[in-house]
């Protein structure tokens, strides 16, 4: 079954914690500040997908992608 | 009295008084003629001024070093002649880590500010910053007025600062007259600018000495501490790094929360929202920021290249507007307005890719806390003049004389 996922590009991620506080509980940083999504990422519900859209229009560093995988 | 501007994608002045006071259409104007504006004046820079161009530039280190971040620059460069004792010579080429570097020294340099600036580091001081504001408001809560830049947004970032490098909180006004020596009065007068930055260094140096001889428990101390590939970092990398804390976490932050103050002192709607709404704080800071960015920095070019057609030759300067940016239609919908709960806000106030600002959250914070606790002491405030307020221009823009007024 194809699940939605989010990710963070770490290349691209500079750390700006807008994800983080755009969408509460979907990411976590690390102590430098960088982020990457809490758990696997998946998207289960529809809020889950609405809150990852707001982290990727809001990351200034367009480092956060959803995309489809096999789950 | 500099020649009035005419053409403003071919000759911008951004000390000119209409560009200080208002500079908004002058970037709407030049965003939609042209992707790179020019200048001979000051020395000579180029301008982009929107989204896309900013955030490729930004990004592309190679081309555009930040191994000089200062347009009408005075300051001596490696290998210029200086009239002071060598030492101070040396003192001034340390520069200011890592705002002032590029890779390699700029991964590790960062590195050494990451961890003291995040989120949960950052919190430590939030208690003390919401202590300040009260004290700050006490002074004047009673006599129905008060200078919002001077008496209150001016007030806080020298003091949070100080107490995180552990150095008297009474300096505060001092460390206020040479930041802006350097970094605003002193971007058009090299003697003034010369002489703040020289205090700065001498001040930080001393600190420094102190706390080799006495360590306590501040960044100073840590930062002596750190190690980089098992060596400790140079002290006089620390003495840049402190020089720049000063200089980037005192104007920046002061002109940001001087002109939320602005904002909301002509819009009591949104005085009225935050006051009911707490919760749209985060959202509410971060749009204030897009609207109202304060800070341009600059890039200096490292070798000939060429943007969107526009040739640029190596030793160029090029003014990183982010705030022009933050108003660029194509990105948000109706720039020029404050929409406290915007959705789609990727602001690059603070910049974007590898020189992200490092005091973000710091700065964040401290914008945060002092506007709740302003609303909530003062929930009705306004300008007592909107005419008298003056602003500062270059490259840190924020409100320097702002009479507000509350009560009968
Ligand atoms: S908003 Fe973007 S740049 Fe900032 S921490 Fe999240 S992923 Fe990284």
């Amino acid at each position: 079954m194809k699940v939605q996922k989010v990710t963070v590009d770490s290349e691209k991620c500079q750390g700006h914690n807008r994800c983080y506080a755009m969408a509460p509980g979907m990411f976590k940083v690390d102590e430098l500040g960088y982020a990457t999504p809490r758990g696997d990422g998946v998207l289960k519900t529809p809020q889950d997908v609405e809150l990852a859209n707001r982290a990727v229009e809001n990351c200034p560093e367009r480092a956060i992608d959803i995309v489809e995988d096999e789950g | 009295m500099a020649e009035p501007v005419g053409n403003w994608t071919a000759d911008y002045d951004i000390f000119s008084p209409e560009y200080v006071k208002d500079p908004f259409p002058i970037w709407d104007e030049i965003r939609g003629k042209c992707p790179i504006a020019h200048t001979e004046r000051w020395g000579g820079s180029f301008m982009p001024t929107r989204y896309e161009d900013l955030f490729n530039i930004a990004r592309d280190i190679e081309n555009f070093s930040s191994r000089n971040v200062l347009v009408a620059d005075v300051m001596p460069q490696p290998g210029e002649e200086l009239e002071e004792e060598p030492e101070m010579v040396e003192t001034y080429n340390v520069g200011a880590p890592p705002i002032t570097s590029d890779p390699p020294v700029h991964t590790w340099a960062r590195k050494l500010l990451l961890k003291p600036f995040s989120v949960t580091e950052v919190a430590e001081y939030e208690q003390e910053t919401r202590e300040l504001c009260n004290e700050l408001i006490d002074a004047f809560i009673d006599k129905g007025r008060a200078d919002g830049a001077v008496d209150y947004a001016q007030q806080i970032p020298p003091r949070v600062i100080a107490s995180m490098l552990g150095i008297p909180k009474d300096m505060t006004a001092t460390f206020t007259e040479w930041v802006r020596g350097f970094l605003e009065l002193g971007l058009t007068n090299p003697q003034l600018r010369q002489e703040s930055a020289r205090n700065i260094f001498m001040f930080m140096n001393d600190q420094i000495q102190e706390r080799k001889a006495k360590p306590g428990d501040d960044l100073i101390t840590r930062l002596l501490a750190e190690k980089v590939e098992g060596e400790p970092v140079p002290e006089s990398h620390v003495l840049g790094t402190c020089f720049l804390l000063l200089v980037a976490g005192i104007d920046t932050t002061w002109s940001s929360i001087g002109s939320a103050v602005w904002h909301l002192a002509q819009h009591p709607e949104d005085r009225k929202r935050l006051i009911e709404q707490p919760e749209l704080m985060p959202n509410a800071i971060e749009e204030l920021l897009r609207a109202y960015s304060p800070v341009t920095m600059a890039r200096y070019v490292a070798q000939d290249t060429e943007y969107a057609g526009c040739p640029i030759p190596e030793g160029s300067k090029v003014l990183m507007n982010f705030p022009a940016a933050n108003r660029d239609p194509k990105v948000f919908e109706d720039p020029d307005k404050v929409i406290l709960d915007r959705a789609k806000n990727p602001h690059i106030a603070f910049g974007v890719g590898i020189h992200r600002c490092a005091g973000s959250n710091l700065a964040r914070m401290e914008m945060k806390v002092s506007i709740e606790e302003l609303l909530k002491r003062i929930p009705n405030f306004k300008l007592e003049n909107p005419d008298v307020v003056t602003w500062a221009g270059g490259q840190v823009r924020g409100p320097r004389i702002m009479p507000i007024v509350w009560g009968s």
